[in-house]
């Protein structure tokens, strides 16, 4: 580092730079200002006022000592501007309604005034954790705790997260309008629940995230900028509550998965754009720093011994990524992880994956009378795996059958391309073996 | 404080037998014991069924009456109880005490409090 850019009265920051610090403390910025003045709106509104301010500031004369400590000093100061001139309007609008009769509204400004905390550049308190909670209240519809955990937490813009959830802009600006007033209007509270709701409360935010990820990983559609963003956006969501709850193992379970899961993004897809399965995929791409940090969590969970659903599923992605080659997949322990995951959090989808490791462990036939069972109308993946399980069975027009319909059943091209690739293999090696 | 209302949506059909309504009218009576010994009880209603009802629409400057409730439905607002309570977590946790006792439906709104335009 050179002494200019050392130096605090030096070069200004680069648009990365600003950029950077954007995304780590809008959130942390937004959740203090929400609870200084009570009001989400003024909040957002004081805060994007800070960032304004600090862009030509920063840009000439570089960062403050601690930019987070600044913005939110600035930005509680545009907030109390606000509301001072709010007030004025406000004056004549009560001598007005006090002529016809009704009672005065309240003052909100009182709160600001008894809060001295966040000096510029000590400890900014972090009301994060408060923030999520929320975002992500059961009392929201799933759709809008996503779009209020990215907006406010993540600080994207409504067009960003419309976009990533292929919505109408409009559709979306909505969903977080009605969202924001239901949280004033029904007296959501901001803070972290209690002892007795808080493992319900918690699953609801680590679905949240979950479900954040999963529209990113998703190659179903849309733009794959966006759609890594996401995945980047969840995973450091996934980080900030592992810090702020780390006695939660769920949390850490979560964390686990994502990274464990993200680490193979890039050998998911082939340079064609085709869909590679796990055991076709070139190991040596798998991101190696994500896989290490996931082991390592999932190896500290194994260690508290409170297992969830979280944590399994991250730790039958910690033995296939463990195997330096599919054929060295311990296919027995993911069988026992599938068969604890029954037990603790039983599904259809559950259901289906563990049918997959019954294949590996106890042969295809055995999978094909599990998948009998199961019930999940429209779901791709349920023929798909059928049909490979028909395949390798010897029952080709059978699997060609299945094949057919997982492919008209997904909705992603890439899924569909990959699907009838596999259904045209099939029956060109029946001609041939016919032939 | 903020006022919520817990709003009990029946099933339309007969009324329970004695045997299966007493015990639970006597649940109710002591969550609302326990909501006024908190100091959260406001007011409680009962409401007679939709057969009972008569709606009045003006039209055109004439009111006119018809009998029966607004909205015909397999579900129909039975009663009602209003509390005053710190925030909407702790009327969900008296609306989950109720729904839990009654197995009913059970809504929980806040009152219009005059204080957002």
């Amino acid at each position: 580092m050179t002494e200019a850019q050392a130096g605090s009265g030096g070069a200004g920051a680069s648009a990365g730079e600003i950029e950077g610090i954007y995304r780590q403390e809008y959130g942390r910025a937004v959740a203090v200002l929400v609870r200084v003045f009570g009001d989400i709106d003024l909040a957002e509104d004081a805060v994007q006022d800070a960032f304004a301010a600090a862009l030509p500031r920063w840009r000439a004369s570089g960062l403050p000592p601690s930019p987070a400590g600044w913005l939110i000093t600035t930005a509680r100061n545009k907030g109390i501007d606000h509301l001072r001139r709010e007030r004025l309007r406000q004056e004549k609008y009560v001598q007005a309604i006090l002529l016809a009769g009704q009672a005065a509204p309240q003052q909100a400004e009182s709160a600001v005034h008894n809060d001295t905390d966040a000096e510029p550049g000590a400890d900014v308190p972090d009301d994060r954790l408060r923030l999520m909670f929320t975002c992500c209240h059961p009392a929201l519809a799933d759709t809008a705790r996503v779009a209020l955990t990215l907006r406010l937490l993540g600080g994207l813009t409504t067009a960003e997260i419309a976009r990533a959830f292929l919505v109408p802009e409009a559709t979306m600006a909505q969903r977080i309008v009605r969202a924001k007033a239901k949280i004033r209007d029904a007296g959501i509270p901001y803070q972290v629940p209690g002892a007795a709701d808080l493992p319900e409360r918690l699953a609801a935010v680590l679905a949240a995230i979950y479900l954040i990820f999963n529209e990113g990983y998703a190659a179903s559609s849309g733009d794959e900028l966006i759609r890594t963003g996401l995945c980047a956006e969840a995973i450091r969501l996934g980080r900030l509550l592992a810090a702020l709850m780390p006695a939660e193992p769920e949390v850490a379970g979560l964390l686990a998965l994502m990274l464990l899961t993200d680490a193979r993004r890039a050998s998911r897809v082939s340079p064609d754009g085709d869909l590679v399965l796990l055991a076709d995929q070139d190991r040596g791409r798998w991101n190696t720093e994500q896989i290490a940090e996931g082991h390592e969590l999932v190896r500290a969970c194994l260690r508290r011994n409170q297992p969830g659903r979280y944590q399994i599923q991250a730790a039958i992605n910690a033995v296939h990524t463990d195997a330096a080659t599919a054929a060295q997949t311990d296919w027995r322990q993911i069988l026992q992880l599938y068969d604890q995951l029954m037990v603790i959090a039983p599904s259809q989808v559950v259901a289906l994956n563990r049918a997959v490791a019954v294949a590996e462990v106890h042969g295809p036939a055995a999978a094909l009378a599990i998948t009998d069972e199961i019930r999940l109308d429209g779901y791709y993946l349920l023929p798909a795996i059928r049909a490979d399980l028909l395949a390798r069975l010897g029952r080709t027009a059978d699997a060609a059958a299945a094949f057919a319909t997982a492919a008209q059943l997904t909705q992603s091209s890439a899924q569909r391309r990959f699907l009838e690739l596999r259904r045209a293999r099939l029956t060109a090696a029946d001609d041939v073996g016919a032939g | 404080m903020k006022q919520y209302a817990i709003c009990a949506y029946q099933p339309d059909g007969p009324v329970p037998l004695p045997e299966v309504l007493g015990p639970i009218m006597e649940k109710v009576g002591g969550w609302r014991a326990r909501l006024q010994s908190a100091g959260a009880w406001v007011f409680t209603a009962g409401l007679e069924p939709p057969a009972t009802a008569t709606v009045l629409r003006v039209t055109d400057g004439e009111v006119s009456m018809t009998d029966g409730p607004f909205a015909e439905g397999k579900e129909y607002l039975g009663g009602f109880t209003i509390i005053d309570v710190a925030d909407l977590d702790e009327a969900l946790r008296w609306g989950t005490e109720f729904a839990e006792i009654t197995g009913l439906p059970t809504e929980v709104r806040p009152l219009y409090d005059g204080s957002t335009a």
